[in-house]
């Protein structure tokens, strides 16, 4: 309606108003969740199909429950259990799900770039992307600043600092555009051989290996998950190892002098990426992230909601 | 351009509601008063703070409500939303919505829908700075008002709140 993009593909589509237009108005639909009726009809006339390709919680039931929220109709469609195991194709799979008269779609796939294959592909169907192989993630990237402002009141000038698997993270790839575009202080900490250089030269961004100094430095930092199924060759030696050097753990956060926030997209390996000590403590917000998050995608499939034709 | 309410006017408008609201009202602790978003807000405000003068050691309840997500156009046009802020709840309350210019009735019509969400008020009552007579889409009528005027529908009414003047174009 009033973005300057009809599919959320990715961050990289954005504009800085887009962003702010998408945080703002999620603020008013986290005020509608706190409602005896936690409900608005506002797409009561739109049916929207989940399509999901690949394992997902979190994003899944937050996409769905943001459309029961708005009144939309929903289908979910997991590619497990369907005919993509006789060999149908995306294309054919999403168009016959559109002839149903399906409005907009959601969907995950491990393949980078998928949605964006069907937005060529599809006129007149809003795509919102719930994350694309190790491309993007937007929705995560857009809960994950709701977050962020919500505790610090602005993105601005804000030291954010991603820890752990860079390189097969698309929530890493959302968050640093989203956070470039909005003006904050980016910094990545992790193992090199989970650091690509592309990224890192790309963005001009900060390194810093040794993760103490890297937590003193921050105001807010966003853990990320090891992606094991990702990985086809060995990164690092174990994952106690890793615990030990990259691990957010309560004794690397004794030797820093301030509290800083604690983020993590899920889903968590606890004891690995973060210890469970940290993640269930008073200074993690990952609990209040989910929360957010049906928020920030009500506001996204608000926002591109096709215009109802006059005719 | 005509002015239909000018300064004076306009303060001498808001007195009388006030006034003619608490007449009306038995008990001002069972009453609500929401203003809705963005421009009955600047009415209700007034309303409200002319109404805690005549009532300094009572508690008002005052909240604004944003219909935005209960339009029957939500989707043919953009609307921003604003923000909603009633911290209490409406059950079994008696509710006075306000608004500064009553027209075709729809704004009405989607505050009432967006007013049940949180809960079952008693009563309902609709008291707006101007009301438009003629062009009526829904039968929606207001209970008190300032000001009725008919108009044609080319025509435009506008509070103008940095002058403070209701001006007809």
């Amino acid at each position: 309606m009033q973005l300057s993009t009809k599919h959320l593909l990715g961050i990289k589509e954005l504009s800085p108003e887009d962003i702010t237009t998408i945080l703002a108005t999620a603020q008013q639909f986290k005020e509608v969740l706190q409602r005896p009726v936690k409900k608005v009809p506002s797409l009561r006339d739109v049916t929207i199909v989940n399509l999901f390709y690949e394992n997902s919680t979190r994003t899944r039931i937050s996409f769905e429950l943001a459309e029961k929220r708005l009144g939309a109709d929903t289908i979910n469609f997991s590619a497990s259990g369907s005919s993509v195991s006789k060999g149908e194709t995306l294309l054919d799979t999403v168009n016959n799900i559109l002839s149903m008269k399906v409005d907009m779609v959601v969907m995950r796939h491990s393949a980078s770039g998928a949605p964006h294959f069907l937005s060529k592909h599809l006129e007149g169907i809003p795509i919102v992307n719930a994350g694309d192989g190790i491309n993007e993630h937007p929705t995560q990237a857009l809960l994950d600043a709701f977050s962020i402002q919500e505790k610090t009141g602005t993105l601005k000038d804000k030291k954010i600092l991603l820890i752990g698997d860079i390189m097969h993270s698309r929530v890493a790839l959302s968050n640093i555009y989203l956070l470039k575009k909005m003006g904050a202080q980016i910094m990545l900490s992790g193992p090199p051989t989970l650091i690509p250089k592309h990224i890192t030269e790309a963005f001009d961004i900060r390194v810093e290996y040794n993760l103490t100094k890297a937590l003193q430095w921050c105001d807010v930092a966003n853990v990320l998950r090891i992606q094991l199924e990702r990985q086809n060759q060995v990164l690092f030696s174990s994952l106690r190892e890793y615990n030990l050097a990259y691990g957010v753990t309560q004794h690397k956060l004794k030797h820093i002098n301030k509290e800083i926030i604690i983020m993590h997209p899920g889903p968590i390996n606890r004891g690995v990426e973060i210890d469970s000590d940290v993640a269930d403590s008073g200074q993690s917000i990952i609990l209040q992230q989910v929360e957010n998050g049906v928020a920030v995608r009500m506001a996204v499939l608000y926002l591109l909601a096709e215009k109802k034709s006059n005719n | 351009m005509k002015t239909i309410l000018n300064k004076e006017q306009l303060h001498l408008s808001i007195i009388r509601l006030a006034q003619h609201l608490v007449e009306n009202l038995d008990d001002v602790s069972d009453v609500v008063f929401i203003g809705i978003q963005p421009r009955g807000v600047k009415v209700s405000d007034k309303i409200v703070e002319r109404i805690k003068l005549l009532y300094p050691d009572r508690q008002i309840q005052y909240g604004i409500l944003d219909i935005t997500f209960y339009r029957d156009d939500v989707r043919e046009e953009f609307h921003v939303a604003s923000k909603t802020d009633i911290p209490f709840s409406v059950e079994g309350k008696k509710v006075i919505l306000i608004d500064d210019v009553l027209y075709t009735g729809r704004t009405i019509r989607a505050a009432l829908d967006a007013l049940q969400d949180f809960g079952r008020p008693q009563k309902v009552e609709l008291c707006v700075l101007i009301d438009r007579r003629f062009n009526r889409e829904l039968p929606i009528q207001p209970d008190y008002f300032g000001k009725a005027i008919d108009t044609i529908a080319s025509q435009k009414v506008k509070v103008q709140w940095d002058i403070e003047e209701v001006q007809l174009y």
